[in-house]
């Protein structure tokens, strides 16, 4: 790796003036697992390193009635061991536990991997599904976004030079609703997504009937991908097979994959569909409170 | 060309200081600066757990966090492993179940059986397996290294 310079502001303020006072090459730094791995290889270059552990807005882990505020710098394994969080957000915890090793959950953060902004990044579909906001702040103060309008290409986000993603904010899990995660890999474990589908439903409750569902994608396009039509389709319908089927088939048409070293077009389709059904009957059963 | 940074934490138990440019890995300065080489390079980013260390109760890949970043943190690595009486149960156990071959994969299999196993003593195969699989051996298939890892367990549970 080149030389660089290391910064550890610790008010957000601070961070902000470095960021800003070094533009494009500035990269803020988190858990470090895939900022260190681009410096090194020569796939990105700053000048400047600024960790942004240390600011206290980015260390958040806060569970209230309004949700979960979540720090862009809270590894994933804080918030899988924080029982309340886990036991309100099911979808993310299946996410956040399966991202690399054990090793890499103890630095790795969901707000970095919004920002690598891979699009097989496994945290990011449940973001989206879970109605999560990113928290951004920079030198002209505070704006907000969906966290599907997040990600703008392979590594690419919708930061200006001089901004951070402060926080990621999750609305308070609605009654009757659930979410889930899933990704298909050749392995076991520490691989990365052929495909991923995160699927989110709101049932009445009776649990018979959906009120709104959101599907969102891994892997199977430029940037994650926020399935609207297929999350549409289940609104107002009964729980059903083929309710369930007509989803994972929109759901499919929505994913725009590539054939790689990974998986093909053909196989990236049927993942979806297959992924999708799976995830909305897992999500489904825990809004019922059956698991 | 930002100059040498002075870190300070604590390597098994100890105060360690030393200089580090802002660049160079935890694992770098562990091998190159501090002189302790027990904690080994394999791939360098993040995918074998060779260089994994315990950093503040956690274990980390050391090869994907600066030096830098260990200002004021604890960092246990293969070295703080045995004492002064003998070998750690994990590391008996890999001897007597033939749990490795070439060894490069040993120091960070045994740090990260160590955060296991000292919080889950009875952890079962599957927990073993799904709690190392980012250390990576090409030399065993495995098998043996989970033996040595449940045997650890009883070792570490009958105190």
């Amino acid at each position: 790796m080149r030389a660089i310079d290391y910064q550890a502001p610790t008010s957000l303020s601070e961070a902000v003036s470095i960021m800003a006072a070094n533009g494009d090459r500035a990269r803020p730094l988190a858990g470090g697992t895939d900022v260190l791995v681009q410096l090194r290889g020569g796939r990105r270059e700053a000048d400047v390193v600024v960790d942004t552990k240390k600011i206290p807005e980015l260390n958040t882990l806060n569970l209230s009635d309004n949700g979960l505020q979540l720090g862009a710098a809270v590894p994933c394994y804080r918030i899988y061991q924080d029982s309340a969080v886990a036991a309100a957000y099911p979808g993310l915890i299946d996410a956040a536990g399966m991202i690399g090793s054990i090793q890499i959950q103890g630095r790795a953060t969901v707000g970095g991997n919004l920002c690598n902004a891979a699009p097989s990044g496994d945290t990011i579909p449940p973001v989206i599904t879970l109605g999560g906001e990113a928290h951004i702040n920079g030198p002209n103060g505070w704006r907000t976004m969906p966290a599907e309008d997040f990600c703008t290409g392979p590594g690419r986000n919708a930061l200006e030079n001089g901004e951070l993603l402060v926080a990621i904010q999750l609305p308070a899990p609605a009654a009757n609703s659930g979410t889930a995660y899933l990704r298909f890999i050749p392995r076991n474990e520490m691989d990365i997504a052929v495909a991923g589908v995160s699927s989110s439903v709101q049932l009445d409750a009776s649990g018979q009937t959906i009120q709104s569902a959101r599907i969102a994608l891994a892997s199977v396009g430029p940037t994650p991908i926020l399935a609207s039509a297929a999350g549409d389709s289940l609104a107002g319908k009964a729980v059903s097979d083929e309710a369930i089927a007509e989803a994972g088939r929109l759901a499919s048409e929505a994913a725009t994959p590539i054939t790689d070293m990974r998986g093909t077009i053909r196989q990236r389709h049927h993942l979806v569909d297959v992924l999708t059904r799976r995830t909305l009957n897992i999500a489904i059963r825990r809004a019922r409170g059956e698991e | 060309m930002p100059g040498l940074v002075h870190v300070t934490t604590t390597i098994n138990g100890n105060q360690t200081d030393f200089l580090c440019e802002p660049r160079q890995s935890l694992l770098e300065c562990l091998r190159d600066v501090v002189g302790m080489t027990g904690s080994k390079e394999g791939c360098n980013d993040g995918n074998c757990g060779a260089c994994t260390v315990n950093m503040d109760g956690r274990i980390v890949c050391s090869c994907l966090v600066l030096g830098v970043e260990a200002q004021g943190a604890e960092v246990n690595t293969i070295e703080g492993v045995a004492s002064a009486e003998g070998l750690h149960p994990i590391q008996q156990s890999f001897l007597e179940n033939a749990a490795l071959q070439c060894g490069i994969c040993t120091p960070g299999f045994i740090v990260a059986t160590k955060a296991l196993l000292e919080a889950e003593p009875d952890a079962d195969e599957a927990r073993i397996r799904h709690w190392l699989a980012g250390n990576l051996c090409r030399c065993t298939g495995y098998d043996k290294i989970v033996r040595a890892v449940l045997d650890a367990g009883e070792r570490m549970r009958a105190g």
